[in-house]
């Protein structure tokens, strides 16, 4: 997309999205840093366990990943609800469905099962059932205008529930009783190449179906007239309905899409990373996609790194043991930077300040610059990008003198 | 005579705009001194930087004589300052006595009865006549501002500030209004009145302030001055409003609507049995105060709202229950009351507002998937032809343009639509004379191309000058419908206050 | 005689899972009605929840009397929630933030600080305090027939100061200039501000409230019932289903009242399901959801009517 845009007068540099969230995660780090001052550690020490447990080998590298592969899906299905407006704060239930799908599925269904046909069916069936958990909200939201950040917490709860339920009547273990059943490799998102080139970590097929699915969502929101009318009605629905599109319907639409992705996740996360599904445990990773989301600009590629950064963190913590760190830092830095985006007005109005600040001192050493030359006048705006560098090269030695000048000035 | 009110050398800047660039007005005691200027010339700013809503960057306000510094509306109260804002300040659910007290309740725990004692007193003595026990949302437009009259009144105020006092009154509560300001000139108080109508300060106005963009114009005698002079002193340049046309040619009937009923969003009947034919080349316009129905009519006619009973035939299709996007696809072209909420997406570019009613159509998309350059170059047409204005051209995101030129997207938006009816709720609301004209211009040349034109408008001057048919609307009723040039600004006047002609007014009571 | 024993049992029960519910919905209620969206009551209470445990298993271990370990642990959990929530109140008065966004980002914030610093205090991410509070019969009221057992015997003084602060907020909203103002500035702020009021002022105080009430609330859960600040299931949405109680009572002190009790019931059941044979034979994990998918019928019920104030939200 191109615009034409003549003639522009110079305008000085705005805060970008990436520099906003660049900014919050420094600012979360700082946090993190000054909690574990206070608890008498050393903070370099402890950022040095956590690069160290994420990334100090393939195998290490390859667990980050795996652990990245649910914060992408979260943190799609959380954009993707958001860019209609929507806060999809109910991803851990629909984790816990999509989850408990999978296992059961992986469970039941028998080995002799064609392995293509056994992924498809386990994506198929938790998927839908995440996007069938995802839908009530949507429904509740469009049919009865329940707030959906209320409803999908209390399907957060209800699903915790059923979960709990189901394990103990499908999948338990019955020797450990309060989890289930390890599922058999063959029926995981395993797979052999990529668990060797890691040197057998978590890393699984699941990883591809979060690239996948970003590459889809990105296309979804961009390129075709569904993420037109979902966009229209996050930016507008009062505008959307007035254009005649149908609102109750994009955001059912919206939320089942969203659940999906959050269905998938739990899939990849009890079926692909953990094997393993606890009663009465609440996935962590509905929250930390809020966090994904939100500090990646909810755009699919945003949403990509910074689940990989949030990966490292979450990967990393394990690492802290031996500093006496509790691990629940990574959560705290998490949950830092979610407020610092969340309030990013701040540092957009801080860079937008600092810009402002330099670039009127560009433009006023540009200006002397041209007056040295003789050239009074001449609208910046008409020169070229390296005349103009010249030009406050030039100008910056003059600007300098003349402020030496004034301040000799006054203090005469 | 001493000045009670002097304002000297006032400037307020706001993020890229002069509001107020080096103002000086003075306002004697006992006076009514009015402020003319055009949407957005910075009178509002004025009175609320002298109200304390706004701290002007530069400049001295001097109260009866004496320099002060008014940094807060409590500030004004204490200097005996009250002001009517154009926007009612009064809290939906509260009563008349909670409004009126809300900010001096006179200790922690309030004492109502009291209150609403010394309410009633005031209320007679002008001759208000208000029920301090009365909900806000249960009284009419015209009570809401008498309590905010009140208001003013209860915090003895003695200096009156009155922002577009008129624009939601029919033409008898002007009247009314005018005559209660001339009795609070003859007690004493000296009173500011802030418009764009020459007639009103014609009417009850000794000297008149004139703004134009920030800047201050002159102060004139409005004695002395003709309206033609004071009109030419606010825009700049000679104008005229009168909108020329030519005779109507009246076609077919393009809608025609059928003892209509619709629900309001308080689910009682805000359109009760109305019916009304609009045809190829003419201009209806609907008359009425805000709030009687007109709003619920357009909605019902574009389909955002339900329709409980009657029908909405349109090119002889009965659209009655159709979804919107049928309808805009049979050609109902709508530009709606709120430019901001309902007609553009702020914080999408041009491009994609342009589109919002035909992006799924070919060329702009196939099978679902966009295509943008075809979107581009449609923009690029309507921006061209409706000489739309902004820093980016057509990925120019649309809160970035100015009213006038948003409105103007959203005309060429419906026009470019080739429609054959336009509906145009307030048009021309907030927009300087410039924009007002190219808006009017457009709608006629629409009608004279044979298409048909519904305009809903709480400006009388402007159905006067655009419609030729008026119909006018009072408590969701048609009372009546007229020939533009058969009738005159008070007959309509009583119409909108539901009083119709002697003769057929057996349906009144 | 049957049926009776188990609404005995039942009832001071429902009563006991009422009152933190009830702070935090009130809490809720004065956030709303000056115009904040405050979704963080849960964060809130389990703030609460946590300081209090933390305050009272240190003085308690330091051999502090119980009951004054109890009441300055309540004490410092309405403090820790009135600080935590300026932060929101930081974000959605002063920067206009999304408040939505701001409310969860405080949830997480609290619930991983709490964590963060359980784990740095008792190193297993659990504060359990030696004691709560102990049951005891109202006097001469006890005795009265029906209504003693049932509201007067075995109870908890918090929920007679939970009762006496809902009372005075009855009060303080509908009598006062100050509940005046309050509510004004939930539906038409700028009414408020042309009144010579300070809306953010207002605003704050509301929040505040809000944090100071959802801290008490949290307390509320740790003394009576609990007894453990759990870093596993944390307060269980507790503070989600006070805003659903907010909505359901809409948004008026005398419907908040119904509402939580109601919700107070619906928990009761799912926690006591197993003691009452009527409910004997249904499995744990249908009991356990059933007040989650009781509030959602709820809310659905309540759909029609929405009293929300008008300006909730909205930045001013």
């Amino acid at each position: 997309m191109k615009g034409r845009i003549d003639n522009r007068p110079l305008e000085a540099r705005k805060a970008s999205p990436l520099l906003v969230s660049l900014s919050a995660v420094f600012l979360g780090i700082v946090a993190g840093a000054v909690l574990i001052l206070l608890i008498g550690k050393n903070p370099i020490t402890g950022y040095d366990r956590i690069i160290f447990g994420a990334l100090s080998n393939v195998r290490r590298v390859g667990n980050t990943l795996g652990m990245a592969t649910q914060l992408i899906l979260i943190g799609l299905s959380v954009s993707f609800a958001f860019k209609t407006g929507l806060f999809n704060i109910g991803a851990s239930g629909q984790m816990l469905m999509g989850g408990i799908t999978g296992s059961i599925l992986a469970y039941y269904l028998p080995y002799s099962m064609p392995r293509p046909l056994y992924l498809l069916v386990v994506i198929v069936a938790s998927a839908l059932v995440g996007a069938l958990w995802g839908s009530i909200s949507g429904f509740l939201k469009a049919k009865f205008n329940v707030h959906e950040v209320v409803s999908t917490i209390m399907l957060n709860w209800t699903a915790y529930w059923l979960v709990y339920d189901w394990i103990q009547r499908f999948i338990v273990d019955p020797t450990i009783v309060v989890k289930s059943k390890p599922i058999e490799d063959a029926h995981t998102l395993r797979a052999d190449w990529l668990t060797d080139i890691t040197n057998f970590s978590t890393l699984n097929y699941g990883f591809l179906i979060a690239i996948i699915a970003c590459v889809v969502i990105w296309f979804i929101l961009n390129k075709t007239t569904m993420g037109f009318r979902l966009k229209a009605v996050g930016s507008n629905r009062f505008c959307a309905e007035y254009a005649g599109i149908k609102v109750n319907r994009s955001i059912i639409i919206s939320m089942t899409i969203a659940g999906a992705l959050a269905g998938l996740a739990g899939l990849t996360y009890y079926c692909g990373y953990s094997n393993i599904m606890e009663m009465g445990k609440m996935p962590n990773e509905g929250f930390d996609g809020i966090a994904v989301a939100l500090l990646g600009n909810c755009s699919p590629v945003g949403v990509f790194f910074s689940a990989i950064f949030f990966g490292c963190l979450k990967m990393g913590r394990g690492s802290l043991a031996a500093t006496g760190i509790p691990t629940e830092i990574a959560d705290t830095i998490i949950a830092t930077i979610i407020y610092f985006t969340a309030t990013s007005v701040i540092l957009t109005n801080f860079w937008n300040a600092r810009f402002k600040g330099s670039f009127t001192k560009k433009e006023e050493a540009m200006t002397l610059a041209l007056e040295k030359q003789g050239r009074v006048g001449v609208d910046l705006a008409s020169l070229t990008k390296d005349e103009r560098k010249a030009l406050v090269k030039e100008g910056m030695g003059l600007l300098k003198a003349k402020r030496q000048a004034e301040k000799a000035k006054e203090a005469k | 005579m001493s000045h009670v009110i002097e304002m000297i050398g006032i400037r307020k800047e706001f993020p890229g705009i002069v509001a107020n660039d080096d103002i000086t007005l003075r306002v004697e005691e006992g006076q009514i001194h009015a402020i003319l200027g055009e949407n957005g010339a910075g009178k509002s700013t004025l009175m609320s930087i002298l109200f304390g809503l706004y701290k002007a960057d530069r400049g001295v306000i001097k109260v009866r004589g004496k320099e002060v510094e008014i940094n807060s509306p409590n500030d004004a109260f204490d200097l005996g300052i009250g002001m009517v804002h154009q926007h009612f300040q009064l809290v939906h659910n509260f009563t008349v006595a909670e409004n009126i007290i809300l900010g001096r309740e006179g200790g922690f725990v309030y004492d109502i009865r009291t209150a609403s004692r010394k309410i009633k007193e005031i209320s007679d003595r002008y001759g208000l006549s208000i029920d301090p026990d009365m909900v806000i949302e249960d009284i009419t437009v015209g009570m809401q501002q008498r309590v905010e009259i009140l208001k003013m009144l209860y915090r003895d105020a003695d200096i009156l500030i009155f922002d577009e006092p008129t624009a939601v009154l029919t033409p008898q509560e002007i009247d009314e209004l005018m005559q209660i300001m001339r009795n609070l000139a003859a007690e004493g108080k000296s009173i500011i009145l802030i418009t764009h109508k020459l007639e009103e300060i014609k009417a009850v106005a000794e000297k008149c302030t004139i703004i134009r963009r920030g800047k201050l114009i002159g102060v004139v005698d409005v004695a002395g001055t003709s309206v033609e002079e004071m009109a030419a002193l606010m825009v700049g340049r000679p104008v005229s409003f009168k909108v020329d046309k030519e005779e109507a040619r009246i076609g077919e009937p393009v809608l025609e609507i059928r003892d209509l009923n619709v629900l309001n969003n308080k689910n009682v009947l805000g359109v009760k049995d109305f019916s009304l034919t609009i045809h190829r080349g003419e201009i209806v316009g609907i008359a009425g105060v805000d709030g009687n129905g007109q709003s619920e009519l357009v909605e019902a006619i574009s389909g955002l709202r339900k329709v409980e009973g009657g029908q909405v035939v349109f090119l002889g299709k009965d659209i009655t229950h159709a979804s919107i996007q049928e309808r805009n696809e049979l050609g109902l072209g709508h530009i709606p009351e709120d430019r901001q909420k309902r007609g553009l997406i702020l914080a999408e570019p041009l491009s994609t507002n342009f589109v919002i009613k035909e992006f799924y159509k070919e060329p702009y998309s196939k099978h679902g998937i966009l295509n943008q350059d075809a979107i581009m170059e449609y923009g690029e047409k309507i921006i061209k032809r409706f000489d739309v204005r902004s820093g980016e051209g057509i990925l120019s995101l649309a809160g970035k343009l100015s009213g006038g030129n948003q409105q103007k997207a959203i005309i060429g938006r419906e026009v470019e639509a080739d429609p054959d009816l336009l509906i145009a709720v307030q048009p021309t609301r907030g927009l300087d004379v410039g924009a007002i004209e190219f808006i009017h211009k457009e709608l006629v040349s629409e009608r004279d191309r044979g298409k048909a034109v519904l305009l809903v408008s709480f400006e009388l001057d402007e159905i006067f000058n655009l419609s030729d048919r008026i119909a006018v609307m009072n408590a969701g009723r048609l009372i009546d419908i007229v020939d533009t040039k058969e009738t005159d600004e008070h007959a309509v006047g009583l119409m909108m206050a539901g009083i119709k002609k002697e003769a057929d007014s057996e349906g009144q009571n | 005689m049957e049926f009776l024993n188990v609404v005995y049992s039942i009832v001071p029960a429902a009563i006991a899972y009422t009152m933190p519910l009830l702070m935090g919905a009130l809490g809720g209620l004065y956030s709303e009605r000056s115009g904040v969206t405050n979704l963080c009551i849960e964060g809130l209470m389990l703030t609460g929840c946590f300081a209090s445990a933390t305050t009272i298993y240190l003085l308690q271990s330091a051999g502090v009397g119980f009951n004054l370990a109890i009441v300055i642990g309540i004490v410092v959990a309405m403090l820790a929630g009135g600080l935590l929530s300026i932060l929101h109140a930081v974000a959605a008065i002063n920067l206009k933030s999304n408040q939505v966004i701001s409310g969860t980002a405080i949830n997480m914030l609290a619930t991983a600080l709490t964590l963060f610093l359980a784990q740095t205090i008792t190193g297993s991410g659990n504060v359990t305090i030696l004691r709560g509070i102990i049951r005891s019969d109202v006097p001469l009221l006890s005795k009265i027939p029906l209504i003693g057992p049932l509201f007067f015997s075995r109870t908890y003084w918090t929920t007679w100061l939970c009762l006496a602060i809902w009372l005075v907020s009855f009060f303080l909203l509908y009598r006062t200039s100050f509940g005046l103002r309050l509510r004004a500035c939930g539906e038409h702020p700028s009414a408020v501000a042309s009144a010579g009021v300070d809306v953010h002022k207002m605003r704050y105080i509301g929040v505040i409230l809000s944090g100071l009430l959802s801290g008490l609330g949290g307390a509320c859960i740790l003394v009576t019932y609990a007894g453990e600040y759990n870093s596993t299931s944390g307060i269980n949405g507790l503070g989600f289903l006070a805003i659903a109680a907010m909505i359901f009572g809409q948004w008026k002190p005398l419907g908040i009242l119904a509402s939580t009790f109601f919700f107070g019931l619906c928990m009761t059941i799912a926690n006591m399901g197993r003691v009452i044979p009527l409910f004997q034979s249904i499995p744990t994990g249908y009991l356990g959801l059933f007040p989650y998918v009781a509030t959602l019928v709820a809310l659905v019920a309540s759909s029609r009517k929405s009293a929300a104030p008008l300006a909730s939200g909205e930045p001013f």
